[in-house]
């Protein structure tokens, strides 16, 4: 237990730390919702209609970006090796990465996402349903993304597969996400039902994730 | 006979070899059995015409694309559970297939959509979820053609078809249900008892006829692949020899 706090604190300190760390992220969500009004015209109305939408597919184009980084830095330091000789059980290990991750990389984004709401002229309500969807739905996104950073650890520059594998497994995610968010704004069904399915969807990866990175862990290793 | 036994790859191409014609040309027979009905004896739809004649390859387009999922994903249990070694042979031959099969079932359901809907495309739940399963098949090819080993690559592409396996259902599921959020009156409904057996007998005979292609596709693309596979170890061994 304690060899695995102390995992959680290590893998935290380093990505908070090292090269910009959870900031990066967190501004590059700025940037992608910054960029969609250029796009789609600044007409208010409109973004107040899809914003929580944009705030989802930037939060998900944000955890992408900072996945490949997941186990990448530890093959080429050794670490990785020495994780997969240790006495904790892989598939713990990975858990406990992933949530160090996502308390560095996706909670910055979850915290970020009501001021930027405001830039898309959300109505406060919409900006509570939002950020509580992100609150629930992003670490969903890191733990189906652990698989992809798994499987393609070897690789020297496997960011853009990384993402081609993982985006069509978050299709379910973004969809109730962005459901239980405009369920609020319409009030064409209770924000409960899509909600809870989204949680379900972020508990089941976080059985699946790490159960799946570990074993393209082990055989990456062979 | 088991499974196993055919794990020598020479004994495997010797079975390919002894079964592959006459499969070929029972293939063939369906075919010309299935085609002459579709042309000549299935009748045309009191609405829809002529066009109705895609349904007879779209169906099986459709169907195939599943079931060549549902064969890489047995083979990525071989390859896993029990390290079969012809396993990972049969699942990176059967991607490309089934990646072919389900483009043709987007495009031909294209087709068929521009005179029946009048549009290309619609995000309907069942062209969507079709969509992400396309999609899922070029990432999974492209994973094993970027890890160069190829034992590695197999490994990879395994686990990643396995949580595909699982994630299919729950991203059909997700389609479902956002597009009846979006769009209630979805009108595209096809249930398979309304068809009568004029139009069924001849659908189902060509399904089996494009199965069977797809077994015969699917053999020739792992001999292949295994004399692939000899050609590269004769090549490493000679290099290995040369210095």
């Amino acid at each position: 237990m304690t060899a695995l706090l102390a995992l959680f604190l290590r893998e935290w300190r380093l990505a908070v730390r090292v090269g910009g760390g959870a900031l990066m992220g967190a501004l590059f969500f700025l940037i992608v919702v910054t960029v969609v009004p250029f796009g789609v015209g600044p007409d208010l109305n409109l973004l107040s209609r899809i914003g929580p939408a944009i705030l989802w597919i930037g939060a998900l184009l944000a955890t992408l970006l900072s996945l490949d980084r997941l186990f990448q830095v530890d093959r080429d330091d050794g670490g990785l090796d020495l994780i997969l000789m240790g006495e904790s059980p892989l598939e713990l290990v990975v858990l406990v990465k992933c949530l160090a991750h996502w308390a560095a990389t996706g909670l910055p984004l979850v915290v970020a996402s009501p001021l930027l709401a405001i830039f898309m002229n959300m109505e406060p309500i919409a900006i509570g349903a939002t950020t509580l969807t992100l609150l629930v739905g992003t670490p969903a996104l890191t733990f189906t993304g652990a698989i992809g950073a798994a499987l393609t650890v070897t690789l020297k520059r496997g960011g853009l597969l990384l993402a081609i594998l993982v985006l069509p497994l978050t299709v379910p995610v973004m969809i109730f996400g962005v459901s239980s968010a405009t369920a609020v704004l319409y009030g064409n069904m209770p924000f409960a039902t899509p909600f809870a399915i989204l949680a379900a969807l972020g508990l089941f990866a976080m059985v699946l994730g790490p159960l799946a990175a570990a074993a393209a862990l082990r055989h990456a290793g062979e | 006979m088991r499974l196993i036994d055919y794990a020598n790859p020479t004994r495997f191409l010797g079975l390919v070899a002894k079964v592959l014609p006459w499969l070929g040309a029972v293939t063939a027979a369906t075919f010309a059995v299935g085609l002459w009905l579709v042309f000549f004896r299935a009748p045309a739809d009191y609405q829809q015409g002529e066009t109705v004649k895609i349904m007879y390859i779209h169906v099986p387009f459709a169907w195939l694309s599943m079931f060549c999922y549902m064969t890489m994903a047995g083979s990525a249990l071989g390859t896993l559970v029990w390290r079969h070694p012809l396993a990972d042979v049969s699942a990176k031959c059967a991607a490309p297939i089934g990646a072919a099969f389900t483009f043709l079932a987007l495009a031909t359901g294209s087709l068929w959509g521009k005179p029946m809907w009048g549009t290309w495309w619609v995000w309907d739940a069942r062209l969507t979820s079709v969509l992400v399963l396309f999609i899922m098949y070029l990432g999974l090819i492209a994973l094993q053609e970027t890890i160069e080993d190829p034992a590695r690559a197999a490994k990879a592409s395994a686990v990643l078809t396995l949580v595909g396996a699982i994630n299919i259902p729950i991203i059909k599921f997700s389609v479902d249900w956002w597009n009846t959020l979006h769009q209630p009156s979805s009108v595209f409904r096809m249930g398979g008892s309304t068809i009568d057996a004029s139009m069924l007998i001849p659908l189902l005979i060509m399904a089996v006829a494009f199965s069977l292609l797809f077994v015969v596709v699917h053999l020739m693309a792992m001999r292949n692949e295994i004399l692939r596979r000899r050609i590269r170890t004769m090549r490493m061994i000679e290099a290995a020899g040369a210095e």
